[in-house]
């Protein structure tokens, strides 16, 4: 949690006022206890469903929902794994979120080149071409995706939700790298002609490795956005063994298996891979968000 | 999002490649832009125009779509539930935007101001860091998670603790306006992490000489805050509401876990009644046309903040 302390106290020469952090008036008592409630109100969900997914039905009934578990009872758990085939999930989500990353980069990567340095004529449309293409509403394709993917057999297989999110993250990802690019150091590039690089050799043996930093923000970027995609897995993923983990949860929703444990399991299980990502690449996350949010 | 509104201002005076050319100037990039190009068409721009041919059609998704001309766009301006899904995204815009905007600006200010100067940049950055990590979740988990807590019935965590107060258990997603505020709930919980953590980036621009200099000529924390902290975040102050709106139109997941546009329909949003239309009712093309009016929506939203923040940054740059 602390690793993105870096960034608040980047300054701290200029952050912090000349008194120091000693002088603390009653009324900052008050204020930190009003954004530690806040913050309370924001964990407490979490703590509802981690402490109820390993109560078994008759210590939730006898405790209620706020007391620790008597006994660590993991049949909520165990009954949910095992019914959506769990391990299979994740690695459908896994599989999908990773060849998306990887090929929506590539492919960001040359547009970005053909755009940022090649500069090719028409470039400001085709950036917004691009970004359009990530604004829309995924409702808009919907249809006429799910009947061209039924036509040429794609339907229910894990690669029609990759080829969507691949288009869909590298439209985003076109639009990032081409500013990134169009202000590419111009000595370097020109250095490297002189040294009789042709273009595809600038690309991977310059470009590449110098925007390294921005391509593997993107990449996480994009593994986590289509991780959490839930529209279009949902349609074109109808049969159990393809789903991904979002989509696997919530069509068991209501289930007759779903007692309150199990259902709060199954909560904790859709939590745990989201946070598992947040914890490794916190520093990158919160370093993307910022640096998106000012370019 | 992470995006940005602003197009990328790539007009250098020359035309030129940033490589020097041998041959083919600008156009021998072509190459390199074909295959994401391509896969643009397939993927976005075939299936977009597609979809609009559809709102003039009647089809059940098997044989021939059959042309009807506008009446499916006539019924749409009759229709009360379409009416209601876009009046419900109003809803969601203020869950989304208004109420997470005005919140993360009070507390990144908190954080920032408060905790992180008088107990620490850690306490600051924990604190950050909770308030952040509803985020991470996928949506529809996080409507599973809250619609647990909600749960109907006398097991529902809620109500248990409700019942402990003497309250008899309450159908929270099976009445109006809960259900609608439940929603809303789920959608508050997770955006607010997305300003708190922007906002407390750009307070680090501000420069707290200009603050000295403000409390020196009398001026108070809330006076400060409006007049040098607001305008100097401004431009994050418009991103996070452009990309919250557009995410706040589009809003599926949550309702598709939770009330399933219930009850009777008062919970409906444009995506879930397009999806409905599509595959449980099969009028592919009254859905299509629900769809592309929120594509319309979102595209003229977009268009507006553009507009407006470009006209704001020429008139700080002509130095109003």
């Amino acid at each position: 949690m602390h690793a993105t302390t870096a960034i608040v106290t980047g300054k701290p020469g200029k952050s912090r006022p000349r008194g120091g952090m000693t002088k603390k008036r009653p009324v900052d008592w008050l204020l930190l206890a009003l954004v530690i409630v806040g913050a309370i109100a924001v964990i407490a969900p979490f703590y509802l469903v981690l402490v109820n997914s390993f109560k078994s039905p008759v210590d939730y009934a006898n405790s209620g929902p706020l007391a620790l578990p008597e006994n660590l009872d993991f049949s909520g758990m165990v009954a949910f794994w095992e019914r959506v085939n769990f391990p299979e999930k994740v690695w459908n989500s896994i599989f999908i979120s990773g060849v998306v990353a990887v090929l929506a980069v590539v492919i960001s990567m040359l547009n970005a080149f053909a755009i940022g340095i090649g500069r090719v004529r028409g470039r400001s449309w085709i950036v917004l071409l691009f970004l359009m293409a990530n604004l829309l509403p995924q409702e808009a394709l919907l249809y006429p995706l799910y009947y061209m993917f039924k036509s040429v057999g794609l339907y229910d297989n894990v690669w029609s939700v990759i080829i969507v999110f691949t288009v869909i993250q590298a439209a985003f990802g076109t639009y990032l790298l081409s500013s990134v690019y169009g202000t590419f150091p111009k000595e370097v590039l020109e250095a490297a002609s002189i040294d009789g690089a042709s273009r595809w050799q600038i690309l991977w043996r310059v470009v590449f490795p110098i925007s390294r930093p921005t391509l593997s923000v993107l990449l996480i970027f994009f593994f986590i956005w289509t991780w959490n995609e839930f529209l279009i897995p949902l349609t074109f993923l109808a049969s159990n063994a393809n789903q991904t983990v979002p989509v696997a949860i919530s069509v068991l929703q209501g289930d007759r298996l779903m007692d309150v444990t199990t259902t709060s399991a199954s909560a904790l299980l859709g939590i745990i891979p989201t946070l598992i990502f947040f914890l490794i690449f916190q520093r990158t996350l919160t370093r993307g968000i910022t640096a998106g949010a000012v370019k | 999002m992470s995006q940005t509104t602003r197009t990328p201002r790539v007009r250098p005076p020359a035309e030129q490649p940033l490589i020097p050319q041998r041959r083919g100037g600008s156009a021998a990039y072509w190459p390199y832009l074909l295959p994401g190009l391509a896969l643009l068409i397939v993927i976005v721009i075939v299936p977009l125009v597609w979809n609009v041919y559809l709102t003039f059609t009647k089809w059940k998704g098997v044989r021939a779509p059959e042309f009807i001309g506008l009446e499916n766009w006539v019924k749409i301006f009759g229709d009360d539930d379409f009416w209601t899904s876009f009046a419900n995204s109003i809803w969601m815009v203020l869950a989304m935007v208004v109420l997470p905007t005005i919140l993360g600006l009070v507390i990144a200010a908190l954080l920032f101001d408060v905790v992180g100067r008088k107990f620490g940049g850690r306490t600051a950055s924990f604190l950050r860091a909770t308030f952040y990590l509803p985020q991470i979740l996928p949506v529809v988990v996080a409507g599973i998670v809250i619609g647990w807590i909600v749960r109907p019935g006398g097991d529902g965590a809620l109500n248990q603790m409700l019942g402990v107060l003497g309250i008899r258990p309450v159908d929270w997603l099976g009445q109006m306006p809960s259900a609608l505020i439940v929603l809303m709930v789920v959608l508050i919980w997770v955006q607010l992490g997305y300003p708190v953590v922007v906002f407390m980036a750009a307070l680090q621009r501000v420069d707290p000489e200009l603050y000295e200099a403000a409390e020196l000529d009398g001026a108070n924390w809330l006076q400060r805050f409006t007049s040098i902290t607001m305008s100097i975040i401004r431009p994050e102050i418009f991103v996070v509401t452009l990309t919250c709106t557009i995410a706040a139109l589009k809003v599926f997941g949550p309702v598709y876990v939770i009330t399933g546009g219930g009850p009777a329909g008062a919970t409906l949003v444009p995506a879930y009644y397009a999806y409905q239309e599509f595959f449980t009712k099969r009028n592919v093309g009254y859905g299509a046309t629900i769809a592309t009016v929120l594509t319309i929506v979102v595209v003229i939203v977009s268009i507006v903040f553009i507009r407006v923040q470009n006209s704001l940054e020429r008139k700080e740059r002509a130095g109003l």
